[in-house]
């Protein structure tokens, strides 16, 4: 199956989205990232268990950080699939594109510009 | 363990906001347990805190450094030779880490950046609840090992008073009543001889009715 997606997207995979820590998400916003997402296993489905239930709750503090510093927590996103569901990788990944394109650059970057 | 939770953020900014260079210094013991000050509360809060003034275009260096304790001399002795190019430090260690850091580096601001709550346990992963006041003359062998002073609201000594119902406290219904624990606990020891035996008036001078306190040891000292 060959799927289109948006190319801006920068893919970082790992074994299981419990591995991602609330530390990797906010130094992606610090290093210029305008938006992070993180694709999981559906719920309840998660051969480790409760790995993705742990991506969902970093990614809600990841939320409510980015928001309390000025960046905006709508920024990062939590979304879920079965391995099987490749149309719905390259769906997530448009959504996204769309509403990060909405909500225009990660605000650090504009002040660096403007600073420079 | 000392039991911490981070302040809010805004109040840490608030706190920081003059700094140009700024240290983020966390503990390796109680507050990395019940994980509100170590190594890795440290790294989030100070990148939280770099996108905040990176955001309002404001330049500030913040470094990042956690120590095995604040509350010992030789740990923090390994910072001394650093402390100087900064302006202030931000510690994430209990009020007595941050106290003992401003009184060896007496010229430089130190400030909170964590909450200290109290002595207690972890019930499980995100849930501490207090289980100790350090009233320095511990009743424990009396009270079936429940503590009548941090977990009875009222600091009861001969009983529960006349709000305790179905096991709970009257200040609360979410409050387990102290005494309930101490009487089942009683029970199941088969000692409640114990309850029956009257609990002299407590002597409260050790505790911090007492002023300050202090403990030495002339055995140990050098
Ligand atoms: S009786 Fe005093 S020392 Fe003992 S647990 Fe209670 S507060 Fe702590
Ligand atoms: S209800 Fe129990 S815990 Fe509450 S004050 Fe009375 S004896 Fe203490």
């Amino acid at each position: 199956m060959r799927l289109q997606y948006p190319e801006n997207i920068r893919i970082v995979s790992i074994p299981c989205t419990g591995k991602v820590d609330l530390i990797h998400i906010l130094r992606a916003f610090e290093k210029g990232a305008d938006g992070v997402y993180v694709v999981g296993c559906l719920e309840g489905e998660c051969r480790y268990i409760r790995g993705n239930l742990r991506a969902r709750k970093r990614v809600e503090k990841a939320q409510a950080i980015l928001e309390s510093v000025g960046i905006g927590g709508e920024r990062v996103q939590m979304y879920n699939l079965s391995s099987s569901e490749g149309p719905k990788f390259a769906e997530f990944a448009t959504e996204m594109t769309e509403k990060i394109k909405g909500l225009g650059p990660n605000p650090i970057k504009l002040n660096k510009k403007k600073a420079a | 363990m000392i039991v911490a939770k981070q302040k809010p953020i805004e109040e840490i900014i608030e706190e920081v906001k003059d700094s140009k260079k700024l240290l983020i210094l966390g503990c390796n013991e109680c507050v990395t347990v019940c994980e509100a000050g170590g190594k890795k509360e440290v790294a989030v809060l100070a990148s939280a805190l770099r996108m905040y003034f990176m955001n309002k275009g404001q330049e500030i260096t913040i470094d990042e450094h956690t120590l095995e304790r604040q509350c010992d001399h030789e740990y923090l002795e390994e910072i001394r030779g650093n402390i100087d190019q900064y302006d202030a430090v931000l510690s994430l260690a209990c009020g007595v880490g941050v106290q003992f850091m401003a009184e060896k580096y007496f010229n430089i601001p130190i400030l909170p950046g964590v909450d200290t709550c109290f002595m207690g346990a972890t019930e499980e992963r995100g849930v501490w609840s207090e289980r100790c006041q350090g009233c320095g003359k511990c009743v424990l062998a009396k009270t079936g090992g429940i503590c009548p002073v941090s977990r009875c609201a009222k600091r009861l000594f001969n009983g529960p008073c006349g709000g305790s119902t179905k096991g709970h406290c009257e200040i609360n219904k979410d409050v387990v009543c102290g005494w309930q624990l101490i009487i089942d606990r009683l029970k199941e020891l088969g000692k409640l001889d114990d309850y029956e035996t009257l609990a002299p008036i407590k002597d409260w001078s050790t505790e911090r009715a007492g002023g300050p306190r202090k403990v030495v040891r002339e055995d140990l000292q050098a």
